[in-house]
């Protein structure tokens, strides 16, 4: 499964960097005569509702969706490393003023805050990215506090204190490269989770905005032609779910692999 | 006991300052002059002073604080910008059907995914298990604000046995619910399988089978029971994204709802309405996750020890 997902992952990579030569249609270019027009041979994916080739727009919205994925997981990662790194080697009330930030976010169901974030700072891709990294973080950080509370009692890590090594050094060279591998798991897991929500903030018309080509908003424009034109629906519903699944079966397949007890039990 | 569920009851009154103190800063969250902003560029400088006094927004901000928390403990959230009418009045007003939606998506969640769990579980590494986890996958997957649409065009659409959208009858409630339930259900299905397979490899499990206990009666009376004490609590944790996937899905097949409601006052910028609708959804999840805890420590006393 890990393998599929890989190469799911790799022909939606490939594919949002080579859409332009793969297709000889412009995401933005109307054939307004044949709107609405079904799949053919040569609109392989049909056209939009103003005659857009919906197969260019899937490609170049597979762009916006890496790109917000990869954005999000990088900057959730890194402040999530960070602030769960120093809660949990310090401990005492730097622990209990991160933790207590923490409890507030997580207190919050899902996309709920975001939906919020998004609502008063306005509808755009960056302020999707924002609000998405600004509660994407937590994980990571409960995630990294754990593994580091256990990190900061190994013996290596005390010789090194014990040698009189600086803390920032024993934290970025000993502590926090122990937390990688789960991590990179959770990152993995991450964008596609990052994707769905920015697809369904989007959707409800709170992030990317017409006329940039992302699935959200595509599945947005074909709710009002669900009866007569039903593949502005399916097609980029497909895209989000195919990519969704393969970065579902990578980390799944990496989390296996760094842990073999959990394919055991799964 | 008692004294646990006063500490978890203490621990959650600063989560909900915390979640009420966010809610109270979105307002001044928005770019520029908030009043200026939800009024738009064209209104009169007149204009912008009222909605600042009627927000209160003309106020020192400890001051703003202080009468939202106060207006909160007696149940006011303000009035809607856009009908004027009490905002807890029009949440309150769609809450039953976003609480119907929610219970009838938990149902076939749950309804769904303990078949397929403790089948994949029974017949672990064959096609039965691979079929059960893969659509398990899939079901995580697919987002809910495309599995509506689909749903819809299938069973509305091309074979004509459901309602659209809207809410009425039972039929009304089918669509919804599935497209909501069946993330749950994915996730409930995978939890199902893993601690049923935990359970399985028990001795007590497989000292009944020794005394002659049936494989079904072994894997439902014993080991099923024992492993329902985690479904159970990842049934209450995930009642938040259940309250989330509402707003999609009551969007989706135009619920009258209080997801509905917001995705409606977001477009309006009606915030006092935004806040409100935030606020709640927020207050349900807190509550719910509590009330699982308490559960679950009821259920599995090792908790209140820790």
């Amino acid at each position: 499964m890990a393998r599929v997902g890989a190469g799911i992952v790799i022909l939606a990579v490939v594919l949002a960097l080579v859409g332009p030569f793969v297709t000889p249609y412009d995401p933005a270019g109307q054939e307004l005569p044949l709107r609405l027009a079904g799949p053919t041979g040569t609109h392989l994916f049909g056209l939009d509702e103003l005659g857009r080739d919906i197969f260019a727009r899937v490609l170049a919205g597979a762009r916006i969706s890496l790109l917000v994925g990869l954005v999000v997981v990088s900057v959730s990662a890194t402040i999530g490393i960070f602030l769960g790194a120093i809660a949990g080697y310090f401990g005492g009330r730097v622990d209990e003023s991160i933790s207590r930030v923490m409890d507030i976010l997580l207190a919050f169901p899902g996309l709920l805050l975001a939906i919020a974030l998004v609502a008063v700072l306005g509808p755009s891709l960056t302020n999707v990215v924002i609000a998405l990294s600004l509660i994407g973080w937590v994980g990571y950080a409960r995630l990294v506090r754990g593994q580091v509370l256990r990190a900061r009692e190994l013996e290596f890590v005390q010789a090194a204190r014990a040698l009189g090594a600086r803390t920032s050094r024993i934290l970025l060279r000993h502590v926090i490269p122990t937390t990688l591998p789960a991590v990179t798991v959770q990152a993995t897991l991450g964008m596609g989770a990052a994707i769905l929500a920015e697809a369904a903030l989007s959707f409800l018309g709170l992030g990317v905005q017409p006329p940039t080509p992302s699935w959200g908003t595509m599945l947005n424009g074909g709710r009002a032609h669900l009866l007569d034109a039903p593949h502005l629906t399916i097609f980029p519903g497909i895209a989000i779910a195919v990519l969704v699944l393969g970065f579902n079966f990578l980390g799944d397949g990496l989390r296996d692999a760094l842990d073999p007890a959990t394919s055991q039990r799964r | 006991m008692l004294r646990y569920f006063a500490r978890r009851l203490l621990l959650t009154v600063p989560v909900l300052l915390g979640v009420a103190t966010l809610v109270f800063s979105l307002i001044h969250l928005i770019p520029g002059d908030p009043a200026q902003s939800i009024l738009g560029e064209t209104a009169s400088p007149q204009e912008v002073a009222d909605l600042r006094q009627r927000l209160g927004l003309d106020r020192p901000l400890v001051e703003q604080y202080g009468l939202f928390l106060r207006g909160l403990v007696r149940g006011d959230l303000g009035r809607s910008l856009r009908t004027s009418q009490p905002v807890t009045a029009m949440i309150v007003e769609r809450m039953p059907a976003t609480m119907e939606l929610a219970a009838a998506a938990m149902v076939f969640a749950i309804a769904t995914a303990l078949p397929l769990g403790i089948a994949a579980a029974v017949w672990r590494g064959t096609a039965v298990d691979h079929s059960a986890m893969t659509l398990a996958l899939m079901g995580i997957s697919i987002p809910n604000f495309w599995l509506g649409p689909l749903l819809a065009i299938v069973f509305a659409v091309e074979l004509g046995w459901l309602p659209v959208s809207g809410r009425g009858t039972w039929a009304h409630l089918v669509l919804p619910a599935i497209s909501l339930g069946a993330a749950l259900a994915a996730i409930l299905a995978r939890m199902t399988r893993a601690t049923l397979l935990e359970e399985l490899r028990e001795q007590y499990v497989q000292a009944a089978r020794a005394r002659g206990t049936s494989a079904v009666r072994a894997i439902i009376r014993h080991a099923f029971r024992n492993s329902l004490i985690p479904v159970v609590t990842l049934v209450g944790l995930q009642f938040g994204a259940v309250l989330t996937g509402a707003v999609i899905t009551e969007t989706i097949f135009a619920w009258p709802g209080i997801g509905r409601l917001l995705i409606q006052s977001i477009g309006f910028r009606d915030y006092p309405l935004v806040q409100g609708c935030i606020l709640l959804i927020a207050i349900t999840y807190v509550g719910v996750n509590l009330l699982t805890d308490l559960v679950y420590s009821v259920l599995d006393p090792r908790i209140r020890y820790n």
